[in-house]
């Protein structure tokens, strides 16, 4: 295995004609950690990986591997195993899919059936991928980040699809790696897919860094809030202002910065607002995140 | 070091779908109709004159025309479109099957991945030209032996020419890599090998030789090209007499091999170098 070397995106922006997919980017990946790499739809993580990659070419900006562009490592996948979108010819067995790309690369075919092993789709391994489920495509896809065994993976949405046992596995997967010191960068939409596995999140929106940190740091911000609603969303807010409450507005009502609804309950009879919801945010962390990444929402 | 590797993969990726012994066998089948057709219609001509004769139709073989050759060279003047279209095939599937990504991941040089498919569906075409091949001479020579005619397989003309027509399909191999890169999309790309191999060129060349002028324009048509370089075909039978008409076989191996690196080195420039979403 290569050691982990870190990812390190500085400035980057990606303009498609007209539309900005990526804005002045920049943030690290360290080794040894799962790194998760969060967004709505569209935020510009895909861009930013197939940037990092060498496939999407950059407006401004870098994004290296320890300093060197994808293009000019020596030894890609030896260095980097990436999995995107899982793309394949639906007319070749996994195993010739795997070994095309391993010949490609100079890696030994031996390598092909460890790896299919590894990701635990050898016994299907000559059957032609067209006919696989979602689960084994990506599956697969996971297989050829591994035929190189390399010390960075980056992983674009790979949870998805994946059923129950897959999404176990894959979680239990990325935490070994990073046990053995390997830089490991996985992209999802959904916190709550990856919470339990990652140590650090960069989070974007509208192709901006909205935070980078530990899943800690995160957790912190996510202090116990009340969320609160009205059908007269004007009144509320005048009512919390009324009694001091600091809140933002979501699509679910106000997110009301006081642990206790009781309070936000009160402020709100004293007004003499109706509520049409009042109750506590349950797990933090994912309303914390939508509120990071919504913040920029029409 | 790499670009060998890359040729290995690419010879790999033909290898393992089935699309390389469909078009093969279609090829095969293809040739083996027209050669032994041919071969026993212009057998039964030669030996027939007068039946033939009867039959009211212009159907007399011109005088100087050299059956076996002409019989033969079915394998590249009819089969060229088939390594046009495997080798247009290696560029377009990976746009079509998305499969650019991992492609690229393994070797990110993009100009090493082209190379990779030009240099392995030259060979690929030449795999080709040696079955289209065999299935003509075989075929053919057992048309003209039932007639008792002679097959030309003990004169090393006839050997060159064979080599000379594999290597044209070698060549037509790596034009078709050079149209993929140009039109990525493989319905495109299909559509124009079909509509300018059987209809456009034919036309276009039937055209040309109807002026001076024209007929020395049109011999650089990569049809009319391919056929200089073979040395003989149908073609050559239609227009036979104006001997002007055609290039030298080695010049019309220059302009196949100028086509196909112009076109591969314009898409390689081009769209092969456009981003991959």
């Amino acid at each position: 295995m290569a050691g982990g070397i870190p990812i390190v995106i500085e400035g980057l922006s990606k303009q498609f004609g007209p539309v900005t997919a990526v804005d002045d980017l920049s943030f690290t990946v360290e080794p040894g950690r799962v790194t998760g790499f969060l967004g709505p739809n569209g935020a510009g993580k895909t861009t930013t990986l197939r940037v990092l990659l060498g496939l999407v070419r950059a407006t401004a900006g870098t994004a290296t591997f320890g300093g060197t562009a994808y293009h000019d490592l020596p030894r890609p996948l030896e260095t980097v195993g990436a999995a995107l979108e899982a793309t394949f010819h639906p007319g070749r067995t996994a195993r010739n899919h795997l070994k095309v790309y391993a010949t490609a690369a100079g890696l030994p075919v031996e390598r092909v059936q460890q790896v299919l092993e590894m990701v635990g789709i050898a016994e299907f391994a000559d059957r032609r991928v067209g006919g696989y489920s979602l689960g084994m495509r990506q599956r697969l896809s996971l297989a050829y980040t591994l035929i190189g065994d390399p010390g960075v993976f980056v992983l674009d949405e790979p949870i998805n699809g994946l059923d129950p046992e897959g999404i176990k596995w894959i979680r239990g997967f990325l935490q070994s790696l990073a046990r053995e010191g390997r830089t490991v960068l996985v992209s999802s939409h959904l916190l709550s897919e990856v919470q339990q596995s990652v140590d650090d999140v960069v989070i974007i929106s509208k192709g901006r860094l909205v935070k980078s940190g530990t899943l800690t740091s995160l957790e912190l911000e996510a202090a116990p809030r009340t969320i609160v609603d009205s059908p007269d969303r004007e009144k509320l807010s005048e009512a919390l202002d009324e009694a001091g409450l600091e809140y933002t507005e979501g699509r679910g009502g106000f997110i009301v910065d006081e642990p206790d609804p009781g309070r936000v309950g009160h402020a709100a009879f004293l007004g003499g607002v109706e509520l049409s919801a009042l109750h506590r945010l349950k797990s933090g962390l994912e309303e914390s995140f939508l509120s990071l990444v919504g913040g920029g929402e029409e | 070091m790499s670009f060998l590797r890359s040729i290995a993969s690419e010879f790999q990726k033909v290898f393992t779908t089935r699309m390389w012994w469909l078009l093969a066998l279609l090829l095969v089948a293809y040739v083996l109709t027209l050669a032994g057709g041919f071969g026993a219609f212009l057998g039964w001509v030669v030996r027939n004159p007068e039946a033939a004769a009867a039959t009211g139709g212009n159907t007399a073989v011109p005088p100087g025309v050299d059956l076996p050759s002409l019989i033969y060279t079915f394998a590249s003047s009819i089969g060229y479109v088939f390594p046009v279209l495997l080798g247009a095939l290696a560029v377009t599937g990976e746009f079509r099957h998305r499969t650019l990504s991992p492609t690229f991941l393994a070797e990110p040089h993009r100009s090493v991945v082209l190379g990779g498919k030009f240099v392995s569906q030259l060979v690929v075409g030449a795999g080709l030209g040696v079955a289209a091949f065999a299935t003509s001479v075989g075929a053919g020579a057992a048309a003209l032996a039932a007639f008792d005619l002679d097959t030309g397989l003990d004169q090393s003309d006839t050997w060159a020419l064979i080599g000379r027509g594999v290597l044209a399909m070698a060549l037509w191999g790596a034009i078709g890599v050079g149209l993929g890169a140009l039109v990525p999309n493989q319905v495109a790309a299909i559509v124009i090998v079909i509509a300018f191999t059987q209809f456009v060129e034919p036309i276009l060349r039937l055209a040309a030789s109807f002026s001076d002028v024209t007929a020395s324009i049109g011999r650089f048509l990569p049809g009319a090209a391919s056929d200089a370089l073979v040395g003989a075909s149908i073609y050559s039978m239609m227009s036979a007499g104006s001997a002007s008409a055609t290039l030298e076989w080695w010049q019309g191996g220059l302009v196949l091999l100028g086509i196909a690196v112009v076109a591969t080195v314009i898409g390689g420039a081009t769209t092969w170098r456009r981003d991959v979403t």
